[in-house]
């Protein structure tokens, strides 16, 4: 299993990332830095949280721009895992890899709380860890993580089950309380929540290692 | 040649922000406000002379970064 997380400028969950990266697959996990042009080699690519470009224009929209998302769609194309959180998710949908579009929170506040999820499904790489229907409890620390799409694209990926966590008391006015999305063929997963933030329970939990078990795992 | 883009969010998707404005606007005391929605404006220079061609430029402009289509619309003016 080879992974590697990716650096944009004001990123700032990519140490977390490649912390519970490196816990759960006991190798060194790479920091590529955004001008880099290359993944070919990596089982799993994660694009962190943080701030990239200041949020500027919209969020992650220049992010989803930069020289590496060429060889981040490549990846996905040729089914490599790829896990986007947070900020990451923001970019993957602006990149066109995720349906759907984060927008400004609901009642225009930052959300910084530990919240439930309903795991929807876990038959993939990333939730064979939990099990369907569970509730664990996540971190979402966001300003802009308001789920939207049109009705259509909401009908098409609630019908594909790609609905991968729910809230399940919406923190930010969420179409459908959709927390976390899959692409059609499962291997792209974009989540508001963090859960690299919950590996160690002297940290306060270990909700969010199951999945990077899993991926450690699956991607073997 | 100058260009001017307005970024406004589509009919039927929600702008808190255009909401808290309405909101904020009656506490003034203005009457009568409804639908307050906010936007985006970019401007810039371009060095294209042709305006068709100009307007295609910035039209693509828009459709790889300035706006999101999935809930943004987008005007563009050229100005000579």
């Amino acid at each position: 299993m080879k992974a590697c997380v990716i650096v944009f400028p004001a990123s700032n969950c990519d140490r977390d990332m490649q912390v519970a990266l490196e816990r759960s697959t006991g190798k060194k996990v790479d920091m590529v830095w955004h001008r880099e042009s290359d993944l070919s080699g990596y089982d799993l690519v994660a694009v962190p949280g943080g701030f990239s470009y200041g949020d500027y224009l919209r969020c992650g929209a220049m992010a989803a721009r930069s020289p590496i998302m060429g060889a981040i769609k490549k990846h996905a194309d040729r089914g490599g895992l790829l896990l986007g959180v947070c900020n990451g998710f923001q970019i993957l949908t602006e990149a066109g890899l995720l349906p759907g579009v984060l927008m400004r929170n609901a009642n225009l506040k930052f959300v910084c709380r530990d919240v439930e999820l309903t795991v929807e499904r876990n038959d993939t790489a990333f939730a064979s860890g939990y099990t369907k229907g569970q509730k664990i409890r996540i971190p979402v620390a966001h300003h802009d993580g308001n789920y939207f799409t049109d009705d259509e694209t909401l009908k098409r990926i609630e019908g594909n089950g790609q609905v991968a966590f729910r809230y399940v008391d919406n923190p930010n006015g969420s179409l459908n309380s959709i927390a976390g999305v899959y692409n059609e063929r499962g291997n792209v997963l974009g989540l508001m929540p963090h859960p690299e933030r919950l590996v160690d329970a002297q940290l306060g939990g270990t909700d969010g290692l199951p999945m990077f078990d899993a991926l450690a795992k699956g991607a073997a | 040649m100058k260009a001017t883009v307005h970024v406004t969010l589509k009919n039927g998707v929600l702008d808190p922000q255009g909401k808290a404005i309405e909101h904020t606007l009656s506490g003034l005391g203005f009457k009568g406000i409804g639908d307050v929605r906010q936007g985006k404006f970019i401007e810039l220079d371009i060095a294209e002379k042709d305006k068709t061609k100009a307007r295609e430029q910035v039209d693509a402009m828009c459709r790889q970064l300035l706006a999101n289509t999935v809930i943004e619309n987008y005007t563009i003016e050229i100005i000579e």
